[in-house]
């Protein structure tokens, strides 16, 4: 209706128009009719009229308790011609009074009504390319918009992970398609300490992107100073009060965990429940405490925990917990406990979550808020794995390249001569070829997952695919004669060359993966095959 | 995507196959096609330099196991000329050294084929 009643505002004078181009006329004498926009509201019965298709209607004929009519009489209408296109009423001809004084004749009637059929056409183009025209920009802004926070949210989200020896940290965000206010932050604490953010901005878009930036900052400026995690949230729940617009809030949960010991003290600011797991047991870490910027004078309850050799803790925002099906089912807490327990550490266990969220969803999903995942785990034991790499690298031609160049480059100095250098790097560059092309078929949204770690005196290349299922198969020595005979295709060297490249070779196949493990042991030399 | 290289150069009766850097799926149309050339240029030998080369993966190892069996088919001879230690390694353990001989360099490699 918006646009009917756009419509009408419009009115169409008849008069001597020369009256109001000659200024030596005043104004005031001209038989111009000037009138104020008309509005007709979408239930005035004088729609139901023109839409009768009765042709031009004589205004003071009518005899109809329609305020419309009465705002037309004191504009000084004598005479409608409704303009309709395609049977919808898209505007109306309005006259006044005849410069003669005399009535409107049937013969100006239906000059009129001849003029009306062929104008309403014309003015319902006009009309669309207008309401396009505005949609359009309407549309760009939304975008711009959407881009500034998009924007805002990455310049202020990190951009590397904080490097904890004996620690192995992984994070992941993905923004929905409105860019809810979701963020996590890393910060360096006195005494080697580390403060972990996680928190959900209330609300969408640019505001909540700026809300996100600007707790972000505070928390920055006031956890080296305080420390107490209680004591910041206290802080920036002051600061935020006084400035956040109202009926927003950030729900936040800050951490702060002494590596050496694993103890780590946290306050929450109403936020999800970060999931520890220790051995088979998963549990919730809980602290009370409201939302950031809500009320001022807030209070936060502090805890305490150990995170011991083995244990994991998950900090999450309400993304991933809170995502439908396509029933309305909701991905729930219980079904991110289950799987916390039985997932991996690290980028395994955010892929994990995220590929049984894929699962639950279904193909044809749009991510219906931020999801934030921030996960540590403690190294096992004294003589536990050392991770020095570990990324991602989608499964498209020339990714085995930079794979093996990466794992060279971090490589380089953990003591393997140069000849098993080499040799580890075909070894990695065929197994990436390999969980590309055959794990992954070539889907460039498929990732090969790539970790580097030394335990002990073994180098350890992982590399997994999005294959599963299908058992890798032994490397077998080709048959070469076979081949130069054209009695088998030539290729078939990739396993049998990473075999002869590497100490040790070792593949395990799951439902949904395919993981193969290069080993060198350090400290021996390459002695000539 | 082909990586393009030079037309092959032909050196007493030897054509010399100058390798672009990344031997694998890219090397595809240069390898096959600089075969060709030499097939129709009539030449006996055709050596692989691999002076240039800095990656060769398993799928450009079969590469070479195609224009190997099709040279044997047709009479002629591979060779192959500096290689690095590694690729040398690896021509062992595949064995294709077996079945083409591999020279230091390139002039090593056109004095052992005048022989």
């Amino acid at each position: 209706m918006m646009t009917l009643t756009r419509t009408f505002r419009r009115v169409i004078g008849r008069g001597d128009t020369t009256a109001t181009s000659t200024p030596a006329r005043p104004a005031s004498r001209s038989r111009v009719l000037e009138t104020a926009p008309i509005d007709i509201a979408p239930n005035d019965p004088i729609l139901a009229y023109f839409h009768a298709g009765s042709g031009a209607v004589a205004i003071d004929e009518l005899h109809l308790d329609s305020p419309a009519v009465t705002a037309l009489r004191a504009a000084g209408v004598k005479l409608v011609v409704p303009l309709i296109s395609q049977g919808e009423l898209i505007g109306l001809l309005n006259l006044g009074r005849r410069l003669s004084d005399q009535d409107y004749s049937a013969d100006d009637r239906r000059l009129l009504e001849k003029l009306a059929a062929q104008a309403s056409p014309a003015v319902r183009v006009a009309q669309l390319v207008r309401e396009q025209e505005a949609e359009v920009r309407a549309r760009e802004r939304i975008n711009q918009e959407l881009r500034v926070a998009q924007l805002i949210q990455q310049q202020f989200l990190p951009k590397t992970l904080p490097d904890l020896p004996g620690w192995q940290v992984a994070a992941f965000y993905r923004a929905a398609a409105e860019v809810g206010g979701d963020f996590y932050d890393f910060i360096d604490l006195p005494d080697g300490k580390l403060g972990l953010v996680i928190g959900d901005v209330s609300g969408h878009g640019v505001p909540a992107a700026l809300v996100m930036a600007t707790t972000r900052s505070v928390l920055r400026t006031e956890a080296p100073r305080l420390v107490a995690p209680g004591r910041v949230l206290e802080r920036v729940n002051e600061f935020l009060d006084a400035d956040i617009p109202q009926n927003m809030f950030v729900t936040c949960l800050y951490a702060v965990l002494d590596p050496r010991t694993g103890a780590l003290r946290y306050a929450n600011a109403g936020h999800d429940l970060p999931f520890v797991r220790r051995g088979a047991a998963v549990e919730e870490l809980r602290a009370t405490g409201m939302p950031l910027g809500a009320m001022p004078g807030m209070r936060y309850d502090e805890r305490e925990t150990t995170l011991g050799p083995g244990d994991v803790i998950l900090l999450h925002s309400d993304g991933l917990a809170e995502a439908h099906d396509t029933t309305r089912a909701m991905f729930g807490f219980p079904r991110m406990r289950g799987l916390m327990g039985r997932l991996g550490i690290g980028v395994d266990l955010i892929d994990g979550l995220m590929d049984d969220l894929a699962r639950f969803t279904g193909p044809a999903w749009e991510q219906e808020d931020d999801i934030t995942l921030v996960t540590l785990a403690r190294s096992a034991g004294v003589s536990g794995e050392h991770v020095l790499l570990e990324f991602r690298e989608p499964s498209v031609p020339g990714s085995e390249r930079k794979v093996m160049e990466r794992v060279a480059a971090v490589v380089a100095n953990v003591g393997l001569d140069a000849k098993r250098y080499e040799r580890l790097k075909t070894a990695v560059s065929e197994a990436a070829m390999n969980a590309i092309e055959h794990g992954n078929h070539s889907d460039p949204e498929l990732p090969v997952h790539v970790r580097v770690s030394v335990t002990g005196d073994e180098l350890m290349v992982r590399i997994v695919d999005n294959g599963g299922g299908k058992e890798i198969p032994e490397a077998e020595t080709p048959d070469l004669e076979a081949k130069l005979a054209g009695l088998q295709k030539p290729r078939g060297w990739g396993l049998f060359l990473i075999k002869n490249m590497v100490d040790d070779l070792r593949t395990h196949t799951t439902e949904t993966h395919h993981t193969v493990e290069l080993v060198m042991r350090l400290g021996e030399k390459g002695a000539d095959r | 995507m082909t990586t393009e290289m030079n037309a092959v150069r032909y050196v007493d009766g030897t054509a010399v196959v100058d390798l672009p850097p990344q031997i694998d799926s890219t090397a595809e149309h240069a390898l096959n096609s600089a075969y060709a050339a030499a097939a129709e240029h009539g030449s006996k030998t055709v050596l692989l330099n691999f002076a240039g080369v800095d990656f060769l993966s398993s799928t450009g190892i079969a590469l070479i196991v195609g224009i190997l069996a099709r040279a044997r088919k047709d009479g002629r001879t591979i060779t192959a000329a500096a290689l690095s230690d590694h690729y040398r390694e690896i021509f062992e353990i595949t064995r294709l050294s077996d079945f083409m001989t591999i020279y230091g360099d390139e002039s090593a490699a056109l004095k052992g084929g005048k022989k």
